[in-house]
């Protein structure tokens, strides 16, 4: 019994405080000044609720000069339009020529992009060692970190003239140029969030496969790919996102000519290279070519929430679970 | 001693048809090293066909490495080197010429957790036979409904087929599991602690299954319960620190085992 005897000592005894443990703490706690246990709560909801209330507020916004938008221009006129031309007097603002601009450019990213960015996925995720893949991630994400209006001069001044030697007709202003480079650009966001998403699939899963005699390629495509399909299309959705939103490089290499159709070797307009056309002055404040940019800004916001929900939609019904 | 001499009286006889057998593996002087660290050392094993070989020793001792290097499966580890000889049905398994995948199809294995695939029950079952090249629907179907009747599990799923095998409870997904190794008709079973990441029930379930599959399939089963090793198998070998200590009938290593390490093993006295 003397091990007892031992633990019951060690449980009173005072140390140079002249105080126990217990007794130490208890009186800590009285001296702890609650407040940072209150208010720290409150400042972390304000935080939260100043990020709503901004969304909030830029909806509030758009949706006001669009209303002021919709007093001179018929939403029918907007919609089905297709000649946007609001410079001329009357202006014509049918917002089809943008929207098609945008798709042309980010289709083409998307054939660039999606492609490479997910063999690249595949490649660091499955096939690469781990001194290239400590290589090559971080050099991925550099391109990441370039400003857009650094791929704009790429665009126009290294891409467009290789384009043009393969297509002679190609013109100086050309959605290709842009929209290869947008895709260039997009290659980190695919690469790097698909190879998280294939690097989450558990080694388990990898080892069922090969132990059926699958080769490493079968179960990369068959069983990996598959696993981590959900993250893969929420990174070529987020790349998408990104390809419709940008702005610089279509505003440089794209031109600013507002047209209707699949061609892809003349200038274009963008939603966005729109905006940024309108807003360096050539508009005053109060016309109908000022709140145009609004309206063409609502459009693009309803234009990105209908992707990600469609995202969300895909990404719900192809998922597979583990 | 006595009472687990008079333990295995009940338990054991498992009846074991002695004709000529053949060895489905043998290793000569199998050493395997994980960098600096010799895991498995000078290991000479023969395995027969048609019976139930476990393999049994505390952990660390090398028995899941010596289980995944029967088909290569140790070599997804890096810096593993081996030196030595395994001879599968004859034939050298590090030959160059010896295609892991081909190796791997006729060896399958189940792993310690259930790992079934992100998909339906019946693709779990079809990834084996689809990736080798059979595609007709009609004979997947009979394959799939075949391996899972194999594995005990049909009635239980049959009627959820097109479901997530991640519903299933953990007993059944290695049920799941061992159909779709059957599904490829291998020819060797290894299974590497099948069981323990089940409870009771389902282990009970998965034991009666892998007698019930001793019938048609060699199979090799590393398992930290020795009362397993003792219910189910026909032979047994000790590991020790990457040694084969002893080896030899399960009812022999159970009750008159000739090394005093296997006995202190065996009576709990470390491990």
């Amino acid at each position: 019994m003397l091990w007892m005897k031992g633990v019951f000592n060690m449980s009173s005894q005072k140390y140079a405080a002249t105080l126990s443990v217990q007794e130490m703490i208890a009186k800590k706690k009285r001296q702890r000044k609650n407040w940072s246990e209150k208010i720290m709560p409150v400042i972390l909801q304000l935080t939260a609720i100043i990020s709503v209330l901004t969304t909030l507020g830029i909806l509030f916004t758009l949706l006001v000069e669009t209303f002021a938008f919709f007093k001179d221009v018929s939403l029918k006129e907007f919609i089905t339009g297709n000649t946007w031309y609001p410079f001329s007097e009357p202006g014509q603002y049918g917002i089809m020529p943008l929207i098609s601009g945008t798709l042309r450019i980010t289709g083409i990213a998307i054939l660039v992009a999606v492609p490479i960015g997910l063999a690249a996925a595949i490649y660091l995720s499955e096939f690469a060692s781990d001194k290239v893949r400590r290589v090559i991630k971080p050099v991925l994400e550099v391109l990441a970190g370039i400003p857009t209006i650094v791929y704009g001069f790429f665009a126009l001044t290294f891409v467009t003239p290789i384009l043009q030697k393969i297509i002679p007709s190609l013109e100086i202003f050309n959605a290709l140029s842009p929209g290869i480079v947008i895709g260039i650009m997009i290659i980190p966001t695919i690469a790097s969030l698909s190879e998280d998403a294939l690097g989450s699939v558990p080694i388990a899963i990898r080892e069922g496969g090969l132990a059926l005699g699958a080769t490493k390629l079968e179960v990369t495509l068959k069983v990996v790919l598959p696993a981590a399909v959900s993250g893969i299309v929420a990174s070529i959705v987020l790349g998408i996102s990104r390809a419709i939103g940008e702005t610089m490089i279509v505003s440089i290499a794209g031109g600013s000519t507002p047209n209707l159709g699949l061609d892809i070797t003349g200038s274009v307009q963008t939603m966005t290279a729109y905006i940024v056309q309108v807003a360096q002055g050539d508009a005053g404040y109060g016309t109908t070519i000022y709140y145009s940019i609004y309206a063409v800004g609502f459009a693009l916001f309803i234009f990105t929430l209908i992707m990600n929900l469609l995202a969300q939609w895909i990404s719900n019904r192809v998922k597979e679970d583990y | 001693m006595a009472i687990l001499v008079e333990m295995r009286k009940e338990e054991l006889m498992i009846e074991q048809p002695e004709v000529n057998k053949e060895e489905v593996y043998q290793t000569k002087d199998l050493n395997l090293w994980y960098g600096d660290n010799h895991a498995l050392k000078h290991i000479n094993l023969d395995i027969f066909e048609n019976e139930i070989t476990a393999i049994i020793g505390p952990s660390g001792c090398g028995k899941s490495t010596f289980i995944k290097t029967l088909n290569r499966m140790v070599e997804l580890v890096p810096a593993v080197k081996t030196s030595g000889e395994i001879y599968y049905r004859g034939r050298n398994i590090f030959d160059k010429n010896y295609e892991v995948e081909e190796l791997r199809t006729r060896v399958g294995m189940v792993f310690q957790k259930p790992n079934p695939f992100p998909k339906s029950i019946y693709d779990n079952i079809a990834y084996g036979p689809r990736i080798h090249g059979i595609k007709d629907k009609k004979i997947l179907d009979e394959i799939v409904e075949k391996s899972l009747r194999g594995a005990a599990i049909w009635d239980e799923v049959k009627d959820r087929l097109k479901e997530n095998a991640y519903g299933l409870s953990g007993g059944q997904q290695q049920r799941l599991c061992i159909a779709r190794c059957l599904a490829i008709e291998p020819d060797v079973i290894l299974m590497d602690e099948p069981t323990s990441a089940l409870d009771p029930i389902s282990t009970l379930k998965v034991e009666e299954l892998i007698q019930e599959l001793r019938k048609n399939f060699s199979i090799i089963i590393v398992t930290h319960n020795m009362q397993q090793a003792a219910r189910i198998s026909y032979k047994t070998a000790f590991f020790l620190n990457g040694e084969v200590i002893e080896y030899d009938q399960t009812n022999k290593i159970f009750s008159t085992p000739s090394d005093k390490r296997t006995e202190d093993y065996i009576t709990g006295r470390f491990g």
